[in-house]
């Protein structure tokens, strides 16, 4: 038996080694590639600013065509959009994750979860037309001068990170253990003070990691906002800024690649903005990161 | 992102169909905001083909695109290739002889002549169709004629309230086309900065960047407060067009495929094709046919016919 087993199990070895190093190659490719876009941002958009004087690009007028290229505008419109579309979707999606987790028997689970599932596969040209036709004449009536408002933008952007955020926080409310909840019931707590006392704010790491999650899928979302918040190059500092038009700048970058000369000044500032989103991105998801890392080094699973 | 474990048969059947009613219910009307995207033209290669490279204008190069491809369809032996990159671009290339047809929303310079004939090269000029620009206000709005001056003034913010024009007390909302728009370009060249070259007016920053002509008319047909431009050939129902004179003193005109052709309408301009020497043979055939059955595609993407 021996013998015969003897070149079966090498030959299995071998086998066993080519496809390692297969999984080795694409997962070390995907660094690879991140890395690779990342050189690309910084080759194609570092000279922006290079080209253009600091005072152009750190200002309040973007006219790319006439060789304004302030940025301040995009930064902040994006800023505005983005904090508010999180402020929206914040409590909705911890109660929906708590309804979800702790409170629904599990038939209206098997039914809940699939549909917010769903929701993360709306494409976002389908909620920038529903927002268009559906949300901007409603906040029209309310009285603001257009409908096509930043605040507009920043219920559709709620709307996307919800499943997000959603789902990673009732990963993170799954994630704590049983015996929390049976203590909190035991000492004479109520379903609601348990939840609310224990079970969310073990949770919190994980919670605030759903956050930044979403924070960094509305950041980047672009078709939705360009249709819904009017595109206007204005700075949002006055308090009726949110319903006012604003720019974001992944709509800048959408609506001006396609007809910019390539190797322009405009080629190249677009590429910067987009490293600016990069940098953005990359900050929140880096926090998002070190509260799991965080946890995990005082000895949490969550 | 997770649970992929948990899925069951039926949660997985149950998403698809939720997705797949969303989707459709909402696809059909979307067709309204987007580009249409003509079909792909096949071509049977099977005997020597004539190209005409066309080059220019981005003003003209859907309109140049479309003449090309329906061109092509009923004459298979011709070849156009179609490119933008902007007129003076087009003009550069048909100069140093590498395009048959430039294709120039301006007339050529002067000094640009000068170089082509230098090059042995004699520019002919073909006006193949028109440009306006219609301003358009939502039907309820009260006001029906403006000055090119107001219209000015409305863009950089001198004037803010419909009141101040004789309408209702309302806030102006600014719409305009992207940037990157070749009637963005030309309206603020002509209309805002009133064709005055030293002029560095610009849109105000309040200015609305609507992504197409589609989405203009959507929020002009919705809100009172809205004032927009575009090429005379978008505009649709749900919008009213308001007249238009060079000063206080000029007749109010709206545009009209007579007014544009007959030069009374003040924000137009005729669209060139310019061709190196007296054109023969598929040049001509392709040129006399723009002119003639081409013309009924003018419309169709935003321009104005030229008079039969």
């Amino acid at each position: 038996m021996k013998t015969s087993d003897a070149p079966r199990r090498s030959l299995r070895h071998k086998g066993t080694f080519f496809i390692e190093s297969l999984i080795h190659i694409l997962g070390f490719s995907s660094i690879g590639f991140v890395l690779l876009i990342f050189l690309f941002l910084i080759k194609e958009g570092v000279p922006a600013f290079f080209e253009i004087p600091f005072n152009n690009i750190w200002d309040t007028l973007w006219y790319p065509t006439f060789d304004l290229f302030g940025v301040l505008p995009l930064l902040l419109g994006s800023l505005i959009i983005t904090v508010t579309a999180i402020a929206i979707a914040l409590p909705l999606s911890i109660a929906t994750a708590v309804l979800v987790r702790e409170i629904a028997p599990s038939w209206v689970r098997e039914i809940l979860k699939p549909m917010i599932e769903t929701l993360a596969g709306i494409p976002s040209v389908v909620l920038g037309f529903l927002g268009m036709t559906l949300v901007s004449p409603v906040i029209q009536k309310l009285g603001a001068p257009t409908g096509l408002t930043a605040f507009s933008g920043a219920l559709i952007l709620a709307y996307m990170a919800l499943p997000t955020i959603i789902s990673v926080a009732e990963d993170a409310l799954d994630a704590v253990p049983k015996s929390y909840r049976d203590a909190g019931l035991s000492m004479g707590a109520t379903q609601w003070q348990t939840i609310w006392r224990v079970v969310v704010p073990a949770a919190k790491s994980g919670i605030i990691t759903a956050v930044m999650l979403g924070l960094g899928r509305a950041i980047g979302e672009t078709m939705a906002v360009m249709m819904v918040t009017g595109n206007a190059a204005r700075m949002p500092l006055t308090l009726n800024s949110l319903f006012q038009p604003a720019r974001t700048m992944t709509a800048t970058i959408a609506a001006e690649m396609g007809e910019v000369a390539q190797g322009s000044v405009h080629y190249h500032m677009l590429f910067g903005i987009g490293l600016i989103l990069f940098l953005l991105t990359f900050i929140i998801n880096l926090i998002a990161a070190s509260t799991i890392f965080k946890k995990r080094q005082k000895g949490g699973l969550r | 992102m997770q649970n992929h474990q948990e899925k069951s048969p039926f949660q997985f059947i149950l998403r698809s169909l939720l997705i797949l009613i969303l989707i459709l219910t909402v696809i059909a009307p979307i067709a309204g905001c987007g580009k249409e995207q003509a079909d792909a033209q096949s071509n049977s290669s099977s005997e020597v083909v004539q190209t005409i490279e066309n080059k220019g204008s981005d003003t003209l190069v859907n309109l140049a695109l479309a003449w090309a491809e329906a061109y092509m369809k009923s004459n298979p032996e011709v070849r156009i290739s179609v490119t933008g990159g902007g007129s003076g671009t087009g003009i550069a290339a048909l100069i140093n002889g590498t395009v048959n047809i430039a294709n120039a929303s301006r007339t050529m310079k002067q000094e640009e002549i000068d170089t082509a004939k230098e090059n042995g090269i004699e520019p002919i000029k073909y006006i193949v169709a028109r440009d306006a620009i219609a301003i358009v206000v939502h039907p309820s709005n009260p006001v029906d004629k403006l000055t090119l001056q107001q219209i000015s003034d409305i863009y950089t913010k001198k004037i803010t309230n419909w009141s101040q024009l004789g309408g209702e007390d309302r806030p102006i909302v600014l719409l305009s086309r992207q940037s990157n728009s070749g009637t963005y370009v030309y309206f603020l060249e002509n209309v805002i900065r009133l064709g005055n070259k030293e002029s560095d007016l610009l849109f105000s920053p309040d200015t609305l960047l609507m992504p197409s002509s589609e989405c203009i008319g959507a929020e002009i047909k919705q809100n009172p407060n809205a004032i927009g431009y575009d090429g005379l050939g978008y505009v649709g129902e749900g919008q009213k067009v308001v007249a238009v004179a060079i000063d206080n003193a000029s007749p109010y005109v709206l545009p009209s495929i007579e007014t544009v052709n007959t030069n009374t309408y003040p924000i137009s301009r005729p669209l060139h094709m310019y061709t190196a020497g007296e054109p023969t043979g598929a040049m001509k055939a392709y040129l006399d046919w723009i002119l003639t059955e081409g013309q009924l595609l003018v419309a169709g993407l935003g321009f104005v016919p030229l008079e039969q």
